[in-house]
């Protein structure tokens, strides 16, 4: 630890400790979803057949839609980026509009799924789930919550992008200066990234 | 830490931070204002207000508690009294009282930059932080009243009851973004805004100090934050996860509570131990004893502490091998402890000690802070500790360790580094009688709670068995001392800011860190030329050879 690093003479502009910020508070993200995976293995543990049983109701066909749709925006938000590197601001602007389009679509099937699941009445506080056992109750306790906090961090994130195409187009990202977009993109992908946990946990694994 | 100084850009403006006037002039200058030494301003006001309203709560307490029946207040209220002591104290008080005052106003100075990492989001963390303060207060006037659950939230009280529950939970998770926040912000700066020359280990200790918290702020508040919104949910929704009539696990609830809420314990003392290794040395003029034991010692305790939270719950019915492990784990946090207490005496021995008011409150935090540490070790051997649990021993543990820790580190911060703040001295005279007001007081007020802990005395409890009553009083006597000390200081530190003498020399007590580098009250860019560091930040040595040439001579 003896090496000393470069210190920054000028201050303005340090994108490593811009990055290095967002890497962090992504890292309390995680742990924040971290304390519902957490909520989730206990119960899966405790009540193993009720969760199987649960699990069989979810509507796999959307759930994997949705997988491939926000797989698929993650590459546009990349491309996003590498556009703008590459001075392409048009481009860079359409691929933006893209990932939120495809966040969009997103939060439109969840739609579907769960007034679907209304419907049928299971919803935490209902009779239909009140009735059920109590593993069942958790399941779906948990999948309301963790899937709805998520939801609500995709909208967050389709927010985020809106804002840096903005940017983009009133020249406050620039190809010189990206990493307002970058630590948008970020962002996104810590999205993705726990979708990718929350689709095999709910839906798969029966 | 004397030395070359680097020629680089120099636009700093030669105003003091206080007069300067930027965009917004007046109390919108204050209120916008993204320089890291007013923001560390705007937290000291609001937090010794909310810790104004604290001490007020546990005055009434204690006065409720003076006869076994109800003295003042009716159990209810009692119950709230004590709810709110506790959320006030610990969630808006001790939890960001020294990184976000201290820390903000002398983390940049300390390691010879301009500013924090993200300004803004320095302000927007003081924003977070009044509005859940704010939120928090409302709850008393709001109809269901304010919380009575006890500081913990504990299931079921915290679902089945009536008051405001939603609104103090929700208040808490925004205060904790703003913890967050803060501990981003300065985890950047401590990376990557160090001034040329300032390595690792030529670190003052506190900025250590502050290095660890903010990795515990990163790591554990996440928890806590989702802890408490599922409560929310569970109260809104009916979800099940916390509700035992649905299939929910109360003990859950608790593990998920303490993994935040033990290691928001470092949170609290390590900043202010942060505080004690820069006194110590200063006012006995000599380096500190195993600076990098001291260092280690912080990360230690940040990476044991997150470690050991089942320790509050061998009541519960845990099994028996996690109760081992968890028992083992809290007897191996005390070593890093141990460690700074060792080093800090050390320091002391054979130097030059000059009993200035900062020094004072740092070697009462030493014997309290020593006093607290043992106690729970008590506890955390697992015989005693199902006979100590939810006594006022615990009571007793928490308020030495937290008040005569971090309060009286608070404390010591506040004679030590306001007069640099601000540029005038307080009264050294009352500062010390208060002083010892506030000592002696702390002790009649808290040392009998050991004694009732011992004898079983329960904690929460509105009514007692008349035996215990001689306890009570003796400690409600000490509670009207120690206010009476606490109010003499704040009444003081208050006059001196407007009235006190004025000071313009740059190094007021004889320190070797930056802070006594640059001029007081210090200017709005710190520095004029960013330092380049040469020596360690306690190189007394230099001046002691510097003297001795002299006399020599």
């Amino acid at each position: 630890m003896s090496t000393q690093e470069q210190a920054v003479v000028h201050e303005h502009r340090d994108d490593i400790r811009s990055r290095m910020g967002m890497w962090l508070f992504l890292f309390s993200e995680l742990l924040l979803f971290g304390g519902l995976f957490f909520m989730y293995s206990v119960y899966r543990y405790t009540h193993q057949q009720d969760f199987s049983i649960a699990s069989k109701e979810m509507n796999t066909f959307l759930g994997t839609l949705n997988t491939v749709i926000l797989l698929t925006s993650s590459l546009t938000m990349v491309l996003a980026i590498v556009a703008m590197q590459k001075g392409k601001r048009i481009l860079s602007i359409f691929y933006q509009l893209v990932t939120i389009a495809f966040g969009l679509t997103f939060m439109v099937n969840k739609v579907i799924e769960w007034t679907h699941e209304f419907k049928e009445g299971n919803f935490p506080g209902s009779e239909v789930l009140s009735s059920r056992p109590p593993g069942q109750i958790l399941y779906f306790g948990l999948y309301y919550s963790m899937v709805g906090l998520h939801g609500l961090h995709v909208l967050v994130g389709m927010t985020v992008i809106g804002f840096m195409t903005v940017y983009t187009i009133r020249n406050k990202i620039t190809p010189e200066n990206y990493v307002k977009l970058e630590a948008a993109g970020l962002y996104w992908h810590l999205v993705d990234i726990i979708w990718i946990f929350l689709f095999p946990l709910f839906y798969l694994i029966t | 830490m004397s030395g070359e100084t680097l020629a680089v850009s120099n636009n700093g403006h030669e105003v003091s931070y206080l007069d300067y006037e930027g965009k917004h002039k007046g109390i919108l200058g204050w209120l916008l204002s993204t320089d890291h030494k007013r923001i560390g301003i705007l937290y000291l006001i609001t937090i010794i207000s909310f810790f104004a309203v604290g001490v007020t709560l546990g005055f009434l307490i204690r006065l409720e508690l003076l006869t076994p029946e109800g003295t003042i207040v009716g159990p209810q209220v009692y119950n709230e009294f004590f709810t709110l002591h506790g959320i006030i104290m610990i969630f808006l008080v001790v939890v960001p009282v020294v990184p976000s005052v201290f820390g903000n106003f002398f983390l940049p100075i300390l390691i010879g930059a301009k500013d924090v990492a993200f300004p803004r989001l320095n302000l927007l963390s003081w924003y977070l932080y009044i509005i859940g303060g704010a939120m928090l207060l409302l709850t008393i006037v709001l109809p269901g009243g304010a919380p009575d659950t006890g500081w913990t939230f504990y299931i079921p009280y915290s679902v089945r009851t009536g008051t405001n529950m939603i609104f103090t939970l929700t208040a808490l998770f925004i205060v904790g973004f703003s913890s967050i926040l803060t501990g981003v912000n300065f985890l950047s700066t401590i990376h990557r805004m160090r001034a040329p020359g300032m390595s690792w280990f030529k670190m003052p200790l506190f900025t250590w100090a502050l290095y660890a918290t903010s990795w515990i702020q990163v790591i554990v508040t996440p928890i806590v934050g989702i802890t408490l919104l599922m409560v929310v949910i569970e109260r809104v929704f009916h979800v099940g996860v916390f509700d035992p009539t649905l299939g929910g696990d109360p003990i859950l609830f608790q593990h998920m509570f303490w993994m935040y809420s033990h290691p928001a314990v470092y949170i609290i003392i390590v900043p202010a131990m942060g505080v004690i290794s820069e006194i110590i040395p200063v006012f006995s003029q000599r380096t500190i004893f195993g600076y990098k034991a001291i260092a280690y010692s912080s990360l230690g305790i940040a990476l044991f502490g997150s470690l050991v939270w089942a320790h509050h719950m061998f009541a519960t019915g845990i099994s028996s091998t996690a109760e081992f492990v968890f028992s083992l784990l809290t007897f191996l946090v005390a070593i890093p402890s141990a460690i700074k207490v060792f080093n800090w005496t050390a320091t002391l021995y054979k130097g030059s000690i000059k009993l200035d008011p900062p020094m004072l409150y740092a070697l009462a935090f030493i014997f309290l802070f020593s006093i607290g540490g043992l106690t729970g070790i008590i506890q955390g051997a697992l015989s005693v500790d199902i006979y100590l649990t939810d006594t006022y021993f615990i009571v007793g543990h928490i308020h030495y360790v937290v008040f005569g820790g971090t309060g009286f580190g608070l404390f010591a911060a506040l004679h030590y580094w306001l007069p640099k703040m601000f540029g005038r001295m307080y009264n050294q005279k009352v500062a010390k009688s208060s002083f010892w007001a506030i000592f002696v007081g702390f002790n009649i007020l808290y040392f009998p709670f050991f004694i009732l802990g011992w004898m079983g005395m329960p904690r929460r409890s509105y009514h007692y068995l008349p035996q215990f009553q001689l306890y009570h009083v003796i400690s409600t006597v000490g509670s009207w001392i120690m206010v009476t000390g606490i109010l003499i200081m704040l009444i003081n530190l208050l006059t001196s800011l407007l009235k006190g003498k004025k000071i313009e020399e740059q190094n007021i007590w004889g320190g070797e860190t930056l802070e006594w580098k640059v001029s007081t009250p210090p200017t709005v860019e710190n520095f004029e030329e960013i330092p380049n560091v040469v020596d360690g930040p306690y190189d007394y040595k230099q001046n002691e050879y510097a003297e001795l040439e002299e006399e020599v001579k």
